[in-house]
């Protein structure tokens, strides 16, 4: 994990945007300078309408090139191992994609292919892409495209809930047979972490912070 | 009446890729080119196509089995209130709970609050406005962990595959559970909370005429 001093100071002084408005109910406000771990709600629906910027870009690209390593990992290695009667098998994530492709049930194949693989490697992808440029102050080519696509896939990105299924199919096969956690799960597990922490709003301030220097 | 100023009223909307405040008469946002809506186009339509759609596949979801279990030469097929019931026998209740909260629960109250919130706005009810904006969030939340049963089922098949000795199966229930989940997402992303308020916004032009 990286451990950048946080007396380091931004490459640039945090400009303010000039209004806020709730997306939840279309309320102006006024933006005021947030301190860490302070975030501003709605006084109208309770939304929340910003929250301080709790990483900066440099410990953003770290996190994003651990959560790519974890990635590799993640797919590469089992999730789940299981044997019975010195029979074993084990399954990957991609190998639990195909599960779901025979017959007539094929589009859910594609969906869970989506949520469980596409939308967290590209992901991963675009903020390394995205945060490289960013960490030596420049836009990446097509800053625009990879931000959009970012946003969304955000609610189509599902590894917490993979995560439970793995949990609960532990659980389910663990009575009739002998289920072992592999290395993919763990794997998983820390990539799910840095997913929410870096996929959510925290790469939104990239707008904020080349306003204007968009050509 | 002193209240907090609305977006609309000061010429300005949000751009919903990039948080940025734009005026009105912008068709594209200049910051991120993203095209600009007042509110998401169509939305109560398109809401409630989605939602009809996942109630309609919700009925074959919980009929048709979603699994096809061979232990040993004993063959049992499962549709998803079947496998509650057999973890809750079997003595994991809390599994049988979870699982009965992310199958039944959460898409039974995304049809219930989504239908809530789209006739409350066609009415231009100002009932309980900051609840409805918090029902909505709410089911925004929780909406997606519904994937559950088909994340389970994909990883039980692909895993147990002893042909002769055991296996299991995906079938087709599986299938419509899965849509009934997109289509619900679907219908939540349609959904534009901030209709909710403008039957406030709407009743007080009528009685003080301003800018259209």
């Amino acid at each position: 994990m990286p451990s950048t001093p946080s007396a380091q100071p931004l490459d640039a002084p945090p400009s303010l945007p000039p209004l806020l408005i709730c997306e939840h109910c279309d309320t102006l406000y006024k933006p005021v300078a947030l301190r860490r771990g302070e975030a501003t709600t709605c006084l109208r629906c309770g939304a929340v309408l910003e929250r301080a910027r709790r990483l900066s870009v440099q410990q953003q690209l770290a996190l994003a090139l651990t959560a790519a390593i974890l990635f590799i990992f993640a797919n590469a290695f089992p999730v789940i191992s299981i044997s019975l009667e010195g029979l074993s098998n084990a399954a990957t994530l991609f190998q639990s994609v195909q599960a779901l492709n025979h017959g007539r049930i094929t589009p859910m194949a594609a969906v869970t292919a989506l949520t469980i693989i596409l939308a967290p490697l590209l992901q991963v992808t675009l903020l390394c892409w995205v945060l490289v440029f960013a960490c030596r102050d420049q836009v990446a080519p097509g800053f625009r495209l990879c931000m959009r696509t970012l946003e969304h896939l955000r609610p189509w990105s599902m590894l917490e809930v993979c995560l439970l299924g793995i949990l609960v199919a532990i659980i389910k096969l663990g009575g009739m047979l002998d289920v072992h956690a592999g290395v993919g799960l763990w794997a998983l597990a820390m990539l799910t972490v840095l997913l929410i922490t870096l996929g959510g709003r925290e790469v939104r301030y990239l707008w904020d912070d080349f306003d204007g220097r968009l050509t | 009446m002193n209240r907090l100023p609305y977006a609309g009223e000061a010429g300005l909307l949000l751009c919903h890729v990039c948080g940025r405040a734009c005026a009105q008469v912008d068709e594209r946002c200049p910051r991120c080119y993203g095209t600009l809506h007042r509110r998401k186009p169509k939305s109560l339509g398109r809401t409630w196509a989605y939602l009809i759609a996942a109630l309609i596949l919700y009925i074959p979801a919980n009929l048709l089995p979603v699994m096809n279990t061979q232990m040993f030469g004993n063959a049992s097929e499962n549709t998803i209130m079947s496998g509650v019931v057999e973890f809750w026998e079997g003595g994991s209740w809390d599994i049988a709970l979870l699982i009965f909260f992310a199958s039944v629960v959460v898409p039974c109250l995304k049809f219930f609050a989504l239908g809530l919130l789209l006739i409350t706005v066609q009415r231009r009810s100002q009932w309980a406005m900051r609840e409805r904006s918090k029902l909505f969030r709410f089911i925004e939340l929780i909406g997606y962990w519904s994937m559950l049963d088909v994340l389970v089922v994909a990883l039980v098949t692909a895993l147990v595959q002893f042909d002769s000795l055991s296996s299991i199966e995906a079938r087709l229930g599986i299938l419509f559970f899965g849509l009934v989940v997109v289509l619900t997402m679907l219908a939540a992303m349609s959904f534009d909370p901030r209709l909710i308020w403008d039957a406030e916004v709407d009743d007080d032009r009528a009685s003080t005429p301003g800018p259209a």
